[in-house]
């Protein structure tokens, strides 16, 4: 008697566990994850710091590659602000992680416009531009799209505010939507420069 | 003796349903998979051009995640990005709203995500966590 009772508790306790167990997933990207992650698509394009951006040139470092142009008025500044937020927030880790701005304004977007702007947010950020089929075709590989809006000077883009986690391996590992905080990008940071 | 055992499963019993009416949800409990199934680019190119792979909608709650596997041959583009051949692509929701991707697997190349609140500590989440053990 005293043993069918010790097993019911040993089996009800085990039941439990495992439905505790059950409920607690797998530490995960806060961002959407591709799996399996593919190479991230290479390019080669004008930088900002005065040398041709590949993403060969920041293997090693976790990279996150975002679209826009600098005379965006919200979505590309509110972006810059997270990532730079972001990479103050990894303390001596940030040397691990390279932002790269991809312009889909090289109309306006030279060099000498980007330098000055990407450094208002982060002196280590690097901005890529090139001609405009040379940029459809990184949009392409990445799934993003630019669209000019008016005709003016004062033109806008409306484009993909998606941002692309590559990682040390040069796998393109994870997509973050617009809208997230600097603590997201931190936390899925913190997990590819663990990986 | 007898008590005590009743009493001491009684009183786990009463621990696990506390537990699951009152323990937060975490993201990623859930997972809600669909597929593009292979063949849909070439049926597309033979002019099957109102093919619906998809739900138009898809309704999910906060914390859920949504998980589209691309088993066709060509790319996929969900919302900003690409899914490639073979490829599974993972997009946790933290926020209740409804979203609008683009999506080449649509005829009408949109699929809609209404992401509802979590379910509220108490009953809705005990039944939360029934369905999800029993399947439903």
């Amino acid at each position: 008697m005293r043993l069918a009772a010790v097993l019911a508790l040993l089996v009800a306790g085990l039941a439990v566990l495992w439905l505790v167990r059950e409920q607690v997933p797998e530490p995960a990207l806060v961002a959407g994850a591709y799996d399996p992650p593919r190479p991230a698509p290479a390019f080669t394009l004008d930088g900002s710091h005065g040398a041709p951006v590949t993403l060969d040139r920041f293997r090693g470092q976790v990279v996150l590659l975002t679209f826009g142009f600098t005379h965006c008025a919200a979505v590309c500044p509110t972006t810059l602000a997270t990532l730079a937020q972001a990479r103050s927030a990894l303390g001596e880790r940030a040397e691990g992680v390279q932002v790269v701005f991809v312009t889909v304004d090289p109309e306006r977007d030279t060099v000498e416009q980007m330098r000055p702007y990407l450094a208002a947010f982060d002196p280590t950020f690097v901005g890529a531009t090139g001609d405009p089929a040379t940029l459809a075709t990184v949009r392409e590989a990445y799934g993003v799209t630019a669209e000019r809006e008016g005709d003016g000077p004062d033109y806008a883009m409306a484009h993909t505010s998606s941002i692309f986690l590559i990682d040390r391996a040069g796998r393109l590992r994870a997509m973050m939507p617009f809208g997230h905080d600097a603590a997201d990008f931190a936390h899925d940071l913190n997990l590819l420069l663990e990986g | 003796m007898r008590r005590i055992v009743f009493a001491a499963l009684a009183l786990l019993a009463a621990a696990g349903l506390g537990w699951a009416a009152l323990a937060p949800i975490p993201t990623g409990a859930r997972e809600r998979l669909f597929e593009i199934p292979a063949g849909t680019s070439e049926r597309r190119i033979a002019g099957e051009h109102d093919l619906e792979i998809l739900p138009q909608t898809i309704r999910l709650q906060v914390h859920d995640v949504l998980a589209l596997r691309n088993a066709d041959a060509a790319p996929h583009v969900f919302g900003p990005t690409l899914i490639m051949p073979g490829q599974t692509f993972r997009l946790p929701f933290r926020q209740a709203a409804t979203y609008s991707f683009l999506c080449t697997a649509h005829a009408d190349g949109q699929l809609n995500v209404v992401v509802e609140p979590a379910p509220a500590p108490g009953w809705e989440r005990l039944r939360w966590r029934w369905d999800r053990l029993t399947g439903s």
